[in-house]
């Protein structure tokens, strides 16, 4: 047999997860001039790109844009999606050997940290990521409901997802239309009671993980008054001192607080209160047994023997009314189905994207990983970026090495061929297009951006499978 | 971003010796390992200090037989340890302020990686390299 990555014997890669770590390290193996390489791309749902699809804010349309670069990747004629294709389901990582030199794990990040305070669970408490899988029309949350006929809502934490779900609740019809957010969140929000979002952040100003950017939108909203209490947007000394050595961003990201701090609400409808140095210690049920009081504790900083700000609790409780929680703690990875996993921090065993065998510590030939499920929910989109591009380097070294799995059926046809008995159903890339070009046109009839499909049978069907 | 962030993608083995054993010891493993420090445990497990490639080199200043040393006459011994949990960019800034390079990160009272100054420059490259890209990417866009 001739080498593995030349025209006669293409190296025939697995990418599990069509998200931006899977295009990213589609598109790496592309960019390599020497090499011939056939990618099939796995994801569990019909549609691809992720959390780009799933995560994003639906008012965050221009973020969305880096799909066309996926899509250029997809367009090569060594590229193959293969949609609504879930590993430990339809297929296992035995099979997957039987018909790859390399597979590559990217299934990202896709649940919350439990938040572990008594009545963390009551119901009306959610993880704040399921809201958004929700509004963003993905499928396996179409059918969770949301009480939106609360006045009330609390949001713990205060980082990328906690700001989008308090501006999902807090705009208008209107600010909405503009949006590709799922028509049942639309129909949903529409008849909305929200009167109140209090969001929480356990740190003060200084240390707030959001941008500036961010924060002005969240002070632009048509219908809804930012509240910052002054006495919470004040810096204590210790954050004064770290603020002369911060970056110009966190700069004005706190300049930006306490400007809105000093701002007279303008009797908008709905008021998003964004509270700084707050830890919740407890929710309360009320008599229908739903969520209905969130108790916190005031915290105060102190500096860490290196400088770290931490929150510490002080004796100072406050209590308010709360009929909606959502808890945005940080995304967390689940585990794959013979996967080697550290649980603890919620990603795959690797080293550098080589996946690691537990029993052994060493690598498991032609295993890799990529993204978050590699490293744990950290940074924007393009982050994923030089991290496939980091595992895709790991590959090409085993590569010439020939450390690679030997499977008995390298042919293109051979995984085609099994893929349609054991998941019939299967959705093409030609397929996605469809679906999205269907999406867009239902959105032009009336006036949306995109209306998208949220349920898999509709897109099947759609598609006549 | 998070310690555990760099230590996700590493396999947990620090390179450890004991207090007793001589600079040519550490020499040989550094060079092993291809790293530039080593953390000090006791026989009992506990941390006891580290000895980096700069340790070597000023004891080599002014001593004549600078290999014979034990690691104990030459080790730092107040490490400042962090955790999994600490944020990286607070670290980097600690490592630059005090002018040392790696930082031991202990779980539970174990050992289980060491951070290096190194490690902080990729982290920050790639962050700042992800950032630019999804940027020019949203500004040359015309959604």
């Amino acid at each position: 047999m001739t080498q593995v990555g030349t025209a006669d014997n293409p190296l025939r890669v697995a990418i599990i997860g069509a998200g931006p770590a899977g295009f990213y390290a589609a598109e790496a193996l592309f960019k390599r001039k020497e090499l011939a390489v056939e990618v099939d791309m796995y994801d569990k749902l019909p549609t691809p790109f992720g959390l780009v699809r799933a995560g994003v804010a639906p008012d965050h349309l221009k973020i969305k844009s880096v799909t066309k670069v996926f899509e250029k990747a997809a367009d090569r004629p060594n590229f193959r999606f293969f949609g609504n294709v879930e590993l430990g389901k339809d297929l296992s990582v035995a099979d997957l050997r039987r018909y790859y030199h390399q597979i590559v794990y990217t299934t990202g990040a896709q649940t919350d940290r439990y938040l572990n305070i008594p009545g963390g669970d009551l119901p009306g408490s959610h993880a704040a990521t399921e809201f958004v899988a929700w509004y963003n029309g993905h499928p396996e949350y179409r059918d969770f409901e949301f009480d939106l006929s609360q006045e009330h809502v609390a949001v713990v934490g205060i980082g990328n997802v906690a700001v989008d779900v308090c501006r999902i609740l807090c705009r208008t019809q209107e600010e909405l239309m503009e949006t590709d957010i799922a028509e049942h969140a639309m129909e949903a929000l529409r008849h909305s009671k929200v009167k109140t979002v209090t969001m929480l952040g356990r740190r003060g100003p200084a240390q707030a993980a959001f941008t500036a950017p961010e924060a002005k939108e969240l002070g632009e909203m048509a219908d809804c008054d930012l509240i910052i209490y002054p006495e919470e947007a004040e810096l204590d000394p210790l954050s004064q001192q770290a603020l002369a050595e911060a970056d110009r961003g966190t700069v004005r990201t706190v300049e930006l607080i306490q400007q809105y701090a000093r701002r007279e609400p303008a009797g908008k409808s709905r008021q998003l209160i964004i509270r700084f140095l707050v830890s919740p210690t407890e929710l309360f049920a009320g008599e229908d047994g739903q969520v209905s009081r969130l108790q916190m504790v005031k915290n105060e900083l102190y500096a860490t023997e290196y400088g770290t700000m931490r929150p510490r609790a002080t004796d100072q409780h406050e209590e308010i009314p709360a009929g909606l929680v959502f808890r945005s703690i940080g995304y967390t990875g689940v585990p794959l189905p013979d996967v080697p996993f550290n649980e603890k921090w919620g990603v795959i065993l690797n080293e550098e994207g080589r996946v690691i065998d537990p029993d052994t510590g060493s690598h498991r030939a032609g295993e890799y990983t990529a993204g978050w499920i590699k490293r744990g929910a950290t940074g924007v989109i393009g982050t994923n970026k030089p991290d496939s591009v980091e595992t895709v380097d790991k590959m090409m070294a085993d590569l010439a090495k020939g450390v690679l799995l030997q499977p008995e059926k390298p042919g293109v046809e051979a995984v085609e061929t099994f893929i349609a008995e054991c998941q019939p159903q299967y959705v093409t890339f030609a397929d996605w297009r469809k679906l999205d070009e269907l999406e867009l046109a239902a959105g032009a009839a009336c006036g949306r951006p995109r209306l998208k499909f949220s349920r898999v049978e509709e897109m099947l069907a759609a598609l006549g499978k | 971003m998070k310690v555990n962030t760099i230590l996700s993608t590493r396999r947990s083995n620090v390179v450890t010796i004991e207090p007793d054993k001589t600079l040519r010891d550490v020499v040989l493993l550094l060079v092993q390992h291809q790293i530039g420090a080593l953390v000090v445990m006791d026989a009992g497990g506990h941390l006891q200090g580290i000895i980096s490639e700069r340790d070597v080199i000023r004891a080599a200043a002014v001593h004549a037989d600078p290999f014979a040393l034990k690691v104990h006459e030459v080790m730092t011994r107040n490490v400042v340890v962090g955790v999994p949990q600490d944020d990286i960019w607070v670290v980097a800034h600690t490592m630059t302020e005090r002018r040392f390079r790696h930082v031991p990160i202990v779980d539970d009272g174990k050992l289980i990686g060491i951070i290096s100054i190194g490690d902080i420059m990729k982290v920050q490259r790639d962050a700042y390299q992800g950032e630019l890209d999804t940027l020019e990417m949203q500004l040359l866009s015309d959604a």
